[in-house]
C-alpha cells in the first residue's frame, strides 16, 4: 500500500506550527546563546559580537571545575536515589489494585503542581530549628533538642529528590504495569527468593527504564538553581547557580554562555556514556 | 503412596471461589491432565500446587510431607507457563541455567547442563541465542527445557501449547509425552483441549464449571463411563437422553424402553435420568423398525469428513446423533425414515 502524501497548504500548515513554535522558543534562542559564548564582554556594558575562546578559556579556574564536578555528583546521586527508592515503591504501586494504583498516582502528579520555591521554602522552615520536625523529635522523646538541618547537604538532596521523585515513579510505571506477572512468578518457581527475583528479573528486564529514569533525574537535577540556594550553603551551590550568578548578577553574559554550554556538553557526554553503558549488554536482536 | 495429595483443598479470591472442595492424589511419575472449561479453576489449582497462591482452605502434601506453606521457591517444582515467561534480557543458555546459578551451581557445571538440556528438548546450539531471536516451537523448548533443569519433583505445564498452531502443537503434544515417559516424571498439565488431555495424559482429572473435580481417571474411563452429565456432555459428543428409570436395567426414554446393562446405586424406579450414548455405537438402519433400544426418525443431516461419517437423526423430541466408519456407512440419504440402535452395554446412565 501507497502511503498517503498529505494533500494542499492545510496539512503542511500543521507541521508548520510545531516547526515554527519550536524553532522560535528553542533554536533561535539556543544559537544567540552559541553566538554570545564567543562575543567580546563590555564592562559597564554590555558585550559586542567577537569571535574570540576568552569567555571558555575563562572556565578554567578551580572555582569552575569544583562546582562542575560538583554539580554532576549531586545530579548522579540525586538520579541513584530517586531511582533506587522509585523503583521498588513502583513495583509495589503496580501489584496493587487498579483503584489504589489510581489514589497513588494522583497523590504523585499532586506533589508536581507544587512550584519549586514553595518545596523549597516548605522543607526549609521543616528542616528549621525554630519550627522544623526536630521539635516534634525531641516533643516525642527521641531527641534531647531541637537542631537545624537546613541548610546543609542533606537538606538539598532531599528537596531535589522530591522533587523528581514524582518523575521518577512517572517514567517507571508504564514499563512496570506491563511487566508479565509471569516473570517474577517464572524465577520463583526456578528458585528464587523474592528478593533475588526483583534484582535479577524485575531490575534486569527493566534495564532500559531505569537508564530513562536515571538520566531524566540527572539532568532535571543539574537544571535547578534555586533548591541549592534555598537548601544548600553557598559551597553546595550548583553550576546553575553560579552561571545565574553571572548573567544576571554580574552582566557578564558571554561568561554565563560559554559556562552553559560547556555544562551541557559535559552532561551531553555522561548521558551518552550511561546510554552505552546501560544497553552494552544487550543482544542485537529483540 | 501417592506423588502428590490434595485434600480438602478450596481457593477463594475475595468472595469468588476459584477452587472448591478438591480431594484427589496423584500416583507417582504418571501424566495427569487438569481438564475443564475457562474459569473451571484448574489454573489455579495448578498454581496452588506450585505455591504460587495459598489455599483458603485444606493441605497440600508431597510424598506424605505437608508442603502447604512451603513457599515456591523451596518447592523445587518444574513450571512452564502459559506466556512461557522467558526471561528477555538473558541469553538461551542464561534462561536454561537460571535455576541452576541461584543453587550455586558453578560455570562450568551450568553450561555442561545447558548442552544437555538443549539436546533433550532437541535445540543444540542455540546456547548464545537472545530469547527474542526464536520460534514459537523454539520459545516452547526453551521454556521446557529451562523447567527440567534442576529435575523438579513435579513438573508443571499451564496450557502451554495453547499459542501454538494446530500442527505444531500436535507435534509439541507427543513430543512432550515422549519426553515425560523418558525422564518419568511426575507432570501436570493444565488443559481446555480434550483432544490433548486425552491424547497425552495417564490421568485426567475433569473440572466442571462449579470448580469441582467432577471425575479423574484414565482418558478412556472418563471417555466410557462418564460420571455425569457435564463429563459426558464436555468429553467428546454425547447423546444425552432424558427418561425415567423404571425397573432394574431399564429406563424409558419417550415411551421407548431401553435396556441397559448398568444402573448405578443410589438411582431407584421412578427417578429421572440420563442416559449418555457414544455417536460411535449406535448403529443406524434404514427404514422404520421400531423395536427395543430403537428410535425411528428422520436423517435431517449427514456430515461426512472422510475418515467418519455422523448421520444426524430427527427423532421428535430429541436428536441422535450416530457415527460410522465409510466402511459401515448406513444407507441412508438425508430426507430418509431411519432407525437408531443403541446397544444396551454402550448406555450410560447418569443421575439427573
Amino acid at each position: 500500500m501507497k502511503a498517503q502524501r498529505p494533500r494542499g497548504i492545510g496539512a503542511y500548515l500543521a507541521f508548520f506550527y510545531p516547526a515554527l513554535m519550536l524553532g522560535f522558543f528553542f533554536v533561535i534562542p539556543f544559537a544567540t546563546m552559541v553566538a554570545v559564548s564567543f562575543f567580546h564582554r563590555q564592562p559597564g556594558a554590555f558585550y559586542i559580537p567577537a569571535f574570540e575562546l576568552d569567555n571558555y578559556r575563562a572556565l578554567a579556574t578551580p572555582l569552575f571545575s569544583r562546582v562542575l564536578v560538583f554539580s554532576l555528583l549531586l545530579g548522579a546521586l540525586c538520579a541513584a536515589l530517586c531511582v533506587a527508592a522509585g523503583l521498588p515503591f513502583t513495583y509495589f504501586i503496580t501489584r496493587l489494585k487498579r483503584r489504589f494504583q489510581v489514589v497513588w498516582l494522583v497523590f504523585l502528579l499532586a506533589v508536581l503542581s507544587l512550584s519549586e520555591v514553595i518545596i523549597g521554602f516548605s522543607w526549609s522552615l521543616l528542616l528549621s530549628r525554630t519550627a522544623g520536625i526536630s521539635n516534634l523529635l525531641v516533643r516525642l522523646g527521641l531527641m534531647d533538642h531541637a537542631v537545624s538541618w537546613s541548610p546543609g547537604l542533606a537538606a538539598l538532596v532531599l528537596g531535589l529528590c522530591y522533587l523528581a521523585f514524582p518523575y521518577t515513579v512517572l517514567v517507571l510505571y508504564p514499563p512496570l504495569s506491563r511487566l508479565d506477572p509471569a516473570l517474577p512468578e517464572a524465577a520463583r518457581t526456578l528458585g528464587a527468593s523474592p528478593l533475588r527475583t526483583f534484582f535479577t528479573v524485575v531490575v534486569g528486564t527493566l534495564r532500559d527504564a531505569i537508564v530513562a529514569a536515571f538520566i531524566m533525574v540527572f539532568v532535571f537535577t543539574l537544571g535547578a538553581y534555586l533548591l541549592p540556594q534555598i537548601l544548600g550553603r553557598p559551597h553546595h551551590w550548583t553550576l546553575s547557580v553560579l552561571i545565574t550568578d553571572q548573567a544576571i548578577y554580574q552582566s557578564n553574559m558571554p561568561q554565563a554562555a560559554a559556562m552553559a554550554i560547556f555544562f551541557m556538553g559535559v552532561s551531553l557526554a555522561l548521558v551518552g556514556l550511561t546510554m552505552v553503558l546501560g544497553k552494552r549488554r544487550r543482544p542485537a536482536n529483540d | 503412596m501417592p506423588a502428590l495429595t490434595l485434600e480438602n483443598i478450596e481457593k477463594r479470591f475475595g468472595k469468588v471461589v476459584a477452587v472448591r472442595d478438591v480431594n484427589i492424589h496423584l500416583p507417582d511419575g504418571r501424566f495427569v491432565c487438569f481438564l475443564g472449561p475457562s474459569g473451571c479453576g484448574k489454573t489455579t489449582l495448578l498454581r496452588l500446587v506450585a505455591g504460587l497462591e495459598n489455599p483458603t482452605r485444606g493441605r497440600i502434601l508431597l510424598d506424605g510431607a505437608d508442603i502447604t506453606h512451603t513457599p515456591a521457591h523451596r518447592r523445587n517444582f518444574g513450571m512452564v507457563f502459559q506466556s512461557l515467561a522467558l526471561f528477555p534480557h538473558l541469553s538461551v543458555a542464561e534462561n536454561i541455567t537460571y535455576s541452576l546459578k541461584v543453587r550455586k551451581v558453578d560455570r562450568r557445571e551450568r553450561l555442561r547442563r545447558a548442552g544437555e538440556l538443549l539436546e533433550l528438548v532437541q535445540l543444540p546450539g542455540l546456547m548464545d541465542r537472545h530469547v527474542g531471536q526464536l520460534s514459537g516451537g523454539q520459545r516452547q523448548r526453551v521454556a521446557i527445557a529451562r523447567a527440567l533443569a534442576i529435575e523438579p519433583r513435579l513438573f508443571l505445564l499451564d496450557e502451554p501449547l495453547s499459542a501454538l498452531d494446530a500442527k505444531l502443537r500436535e507435534d509439541m503434544q507427543l513430543e512432550l509425552r515422549m519426553l515425560q515417559q523418558r525422564l518419568q516424571i511426575t507432570t501436570i498439565l493444565v488443559t481446555h483441549d480434550q483432544r490433548e488431555a486425552m491424547t497425552m495424559s495417564d490421568l485426567v482429572v475433569v473440572m466442571g464449571p462449579d470448580n469441582r473435580v467432577h471425575q479423574m481417571g484414565t482418558p478412556l474411563e472418563i471417555y466410557r463411563r462418564p460420571a455425569d452429565t457435564f463429563v459426558a456432555d464436555f468429553i467428546g459428543t454425547s447423546n444425552l437422553l432424558e427418561g425415567v428409570c423404571s425397573e432394574a436395567g431399564e429406563v424409558t426414554v419417550a415411551a421407548t424402553r431401553l435396556a441397559v446393562t448398568e444402573v448405578p446405586g443410589g438411582i431407584s424406579p421412578g427417578d429421572a435420568v440420563t442416559v449418555s450414548v457414544r455417536p460411535e455405537s449406535i448403529h443406524v438402519l434404514p427404514g422404520r423398525e421400531p423395536g427395543p433400544n430403537r428410535f425411528c426418525g428422520r436423517v435431517s443431516f449427514i456430515r461426512d469428513v472422510g475418515s467418519s461419517v455422523e448421520i444426524f437423526l430427527d427423532c421428535g423430541d430429541f436428536q441422535i446423533i450416530s457415527m460410522s466408519t465409510p466402511k459401515g456407512r448406513p444407507q441412508v440419504a438425508q430426507g430418509d425414515e431411519a432407525t437408531a440402535e443403541l446397544p444396551a452395554d454402550a448406555c450410560v446412565v447418569l443421575k439427573r
